[in-house]
């Protein structure tokens, strides 16, 4: 070895007795499965940051779900949060359990091993509460597999009090209705308070003995007015398919029930304590969300409606976390996380802060931004100061101008084209353009401008270098209408006309030869997007259908190996003409002001008629303005739900770090 | 912890004959480049405390002379083949050992290989279920004791398993429970070193 290196060896004994299996573990069942799988790691927990306490001890017991494999659900941050938050109250007990591969759930089926934590591999039946997290509405069939391995019934009607209550929550959740049967509860927003208020209640309730059973449980959940319980609620139907209404089917039940607001980012800085897996995950880094809530108001977007004001997470918090989740994880990324993070109010401090404390060390900082201008270059310089350019991704969203009027993204191409080219001539030589197909009123000459601007990068990148070495990848994703936004009334288009569209693009971009070279093309088809609207804009009678694919063999739909959309089609075709509905009729269909959206008594905070408005205003290009340097447009949350945009700058800076030398030694008795 | 130089800097660690997936392991060895020096003991505590329950790191010495890898010459490994009588197992073993050469086949990185597990093999030795260290019920269990030497393309226990199943027809009726006990330097006499004896100097650290 070289270099003043000191080379050890270690020795590392792993011990096959030291790992003492909890009472109700299902671990002695598990472990001779495991060589029988594909990647058994992600089976068998103890990652640093995982937390295993006794099962007595504890009042009130949470198994929390990330609906995907492990390594998508490991790094995802809101299941993160609520382990650590639930961890901390010394009478609580979180664990984690995530969907298992089809190779495994035929294996524990044979075995009558039911679904289990990876923690303590308890089975999940045994907790009080079942809390999953969708973040997108193709996890629904995995929840069905992780509801019947763990030998809950399917139908939440025929749970009895031996089950645990099962709490959904995620974006998804904003629309929980085509998986209204199969849930308790809906928590709609943000989590970290919400658990805890769900916990003191399930820990009340069980300390007066667990009065009226299941029933009063629910009913006392649903009267905080913030948790949705499905049954409590009668759907009916007009004869044409429509909803007619949504009402409560009892009394102190709440007509409406609101999304949950976490204001204060500063007083909740996790994750603290990140899992480090063990396994390979999509993402290992140390994650930090710089700010929640966006108002660009991108008309497509869902999560930038549904997660409003903007609430900023102060410049020296960040460095904090920063700090603390490198210095407790070892990871060597750090994502700043936000729906727009070149948009907070002390972001160039606080990136040339990070810099500057983490220069000359392994740790790299990311910064996903959607934004189209130079500042984000400036940004993306400073974070890149170790030298490493490797891509840069901007977000036009729409080919045309006209079309970036309709979806609210005010960038004109000349800007685009600029930024890019200052982004050629600052060092990087790859560079990402993500748009979307089957946006509202879309033409294909909206499309094929992608074409255009796509090969005038490439022509003015090549000017301003002098060199050939750069390229641009277009990237193409389908437009999914989704509740509680102004596209929410809006028609799909059919996958036919996107896949058609998606070719002569293709031809387009190619139609010049040396100009096409540089430019790689990335897009889904049509299909999976149709039944993604589906299941989003869906109502309680997308359960069965749902319920059908599932039966047939429907799982992990997010993985376009494992994905059927003639599955789902079968499925339509064969659950959905008893209520005279179809496929169509939830997708392609235009919806009127009046009709009665499924999710209309889902209060997100947003005024109904400001949706309808800024509907009408995306068919007429007329754009909307950011509130949080134009004055209020009314969209309604602040005055809803009482809260009002946080945003800095607080005038403060992050300081020169002192260098930690030496290795991170145990204090005391680690957990 | 040092890290390599170039574009995707990474961590400087190598693994010696790593055991395969889904098998127990009382000793794996691993070489890691730190960038200043520290106290072997401590960098032990300090890597024990960051790994899982069950990943225990037992003992930490600066290196020096010859290479990991060159002192990993053989594999000692306990194979626990329950449901098997432990004379049909003794009889596939005399099989075995009477063979000059035991072709076995085996999917690795670059396909499907073919190559013969008998060579490597130092030693194997039956025994009955009495000793099961994991508490089988009262089935027979035979137990292998098998040292095997460290070459290219590795022979793992599967593959001597496999090698009974072409001499012998044995297949064992559940999967078997393998554990790597010791890797080391061989001795003439067929025993394995620790490989960490040389810096030990004789010293007993971890109450070796």
């Amino acid at each position: 070895m070289t270099g003043g290196r000191v080379p050890l060896g270690i020795m590392s004994v792993p011990s096959t007795t030291s790992r003492p299996a909890a009472a109700n573990s299902v671990w002695p069942r598990l472990e001779p499965l495991l060589p029988q799988v594909t990647k058994p790691i992600q089976y068998v927990g103890g990652e640093l940051g995982a937390v295993v306490k006794e099962w007595d001890a504890a009042t009130v017991r949470w198994a929390l779900m990330y609906p995907d494999a492990y390594e998508v659900g490991l790094p995802n941050q809101g299941v993160q949060i609520l382990y650590e938050v639930l961890n901390e109250l010394p009478d609580v007990l979180a664990e984690r359990t995530y969907a298992v591969w089809p190779d495994l759930e035929k294996l524990m089926r044979a075995h009558g091993v039911p679904q289990f934590t990876v923690d303590a591999h308890r089975p999940v039946r045994d907790f009080d509460l079942f809390g999953v997290s969708f973040a997108t509405e193709l996890g629904y069939t995995n929840l069905l597999t992780a509801i019947d391995l763990a030998g809950i019934p399917l139908l939440a009607a025929d749970r009895t009090d031996a089950d645990p209550v099962l709490v959904a929550g995620g974006h998804a959740a904003f629309n929980p209705e085509p998986i209204a049967d199969f849930i308790d509860a809906a928590v709609l927003g943000d989590g970290e308070e919400a658990v805890l208020e769900i916990t003191g209640i399930v820990r009340q309730w069980k300390a007066e003995g667990c009065p009226g059973g299941r029933d009063e449980l629910l009913l006392r959940l649903a009267r905080t007015e913030s948790v949705y319980v499905p049954r409590f609620y009668d759907v009916d139907y007009l004869p044409d398919g429509r909803i007619q209404r949504v009402v409560p089917n009892r009394a102190d039940v709440p007509f409406r029930v609101h999304k949950r607001t976490t204001m204060d980012l500063d007083a909740w800085p996790y994750p603290k304590k990140p899992l480090v897996p063990l396994a390979e995950t999509v993402h290992e880094r140390y994650a930090v969300e710089i700010f929640r809530g966006c108002t660009r108001g991108c008309r497509f977007c869902q999560a930038g409606m549904i997660t409003r004001p903007v609430r900023e997470r102060s410049i020296t918090t960040v460095g904090q976390m920063v700090q603390q989740g490198l210095e407790f994880s070892g990871f060597h990324e750090v994502g700043l996380l936000s729906l727009s993070s070149a948009d907070h109010s002390e972001i160039g401090d606080m990136c040339s802060g990070l810099a500057e404390q983490y220069q000359g060390t392994n740790v790299s900082l990311s910064l996903p931004s959607t934004r189209v201008d130079a500042f984000n270059i400036e940004l993306a310089q400073e974070l890149s100061r170790n030298g490493r350019r490797t891509g840069l991704t901007f977000a036009p969203e729409g080919g045309s101008e006209r079309i970036r009027k309709v979806i609210n993204k005010m960038v004109s191409k000349d800007d685009l084209i600029r930024t890019v080219v200052t982004a050629y001539t600052n060092g990087w030589r790859q560079v990402k353009l993500y748009f979307m197909c089957g946006l509202p009123t879309e033409t294909d000459d909206d499309v094929l401008e992608i074409a255009d601007m796509a090969h005038e990068v490439i022509r003015a990148g090549r000017a301003a270098t002098g060199s050939k070495d750069i390229r641009c990848t277009v990237s193409i994703g389908g437009f999914v209408p989704k509740p509680h936004t102004p596209f929410q009334w809006a028609a799909m288009q059919r996958p036919e006309v996107i896949d058609h569209r998606l070719r002569l693009l293709k031809q387009a971009i190619n139609a010049d030869r040396s100009l096409g070279r540089a430019i790689g093309y990335r897009y889904h088809d049509g299909e999976p997007s149709l039944i993604e609207g589906l299941l989003s804009r869906g109502d309680r009678r997308v359960g069965a259908v749902i319920r059908r694919v599932w039966e047939k063999g429907g799982r992990f739909d997010g993985w376009s190996e494992h994905f059927s959309y003639q599955r789902w089609v079968d499925a339509a075709a064969e659950v959905l003409p008893d209520f005279g509905v179809d496929l169509d009729w939830y997708t392609t269909r235009e919806r009127d002001e009046l009709e009665v959206l499924p999710w209309d008594h889902l209060d997100s905070g947003l005024d109904k008629d400001w949706l309808w408005q800024d509907w009408q205003d995306a068919l007429s290009e007329y754009e909307q303005d950011d509130c949080r340097w134009t004055p209020c447009f009314d969209c309604g949350v602040c005055p809803a739900m009482d809260t009002e945009i946080q945003i800095g700058p607080t005038g403060r800076k992050l300081l020169p770090l002192t260098p930690v030398n030496g290795l991170k030694l145990p204090t005391g008795a680690q957990q | 912890m040092a890290f390599s130089q170039g574009f995707t800097p990474h961590p400087k660690i190598s693994y010696a004959s790593a055991a395969p997936t889904g098998v127990a392991s009382e000793a794996e060895y691993l070489e890691i480049g730190l960038r200043e020096a520290v106290d072997p003991e401590q960098l032990r505590v300090a890597l024990d405390a960051a790994l899982s329950s069950g990943l225990d790191v037992l003992d930490a010495v600066v290196a020096s002379g010859t290479s990991l890898p060159d002192r990993i010459e053989a594999s000692h490994w306990r194979i626990e083949l329950p449901q098997v009588e432990p004379e049909v197992l003794a009889k596939a073993v005399d099989a075995f050992t009477a063979a000059d050469e035991v072709l076995v086949e085996r999917m690795t990185k670059q396909g499907r290989r073919t190559f013969d597990a008998r060579a490597a093999v130092v030693s194997l030795d039956v025994s009955a279920s009495s000793a099961t260290p994991s508490g089988a019920p009262a089935v027979p269990c035979a137990i292998l004791e098998l040292v095997v030497r460290q070459v290219t393309p590795s022979v793992r226990p599967d593959d001597v398993l496999s090698g009974f199943r072409v001499v012998a027809g044995l297949e064992p009726p559940v999967a078997p429970k393998v554990i790597r006990l010791a890797q080391g330097t061989l001795t003439a006499q067929g025993a394995i070193v620790d490989p960490l004896d040389a810096e030990r100097d004789g010293a007993t650290i971890g109450g070796r």
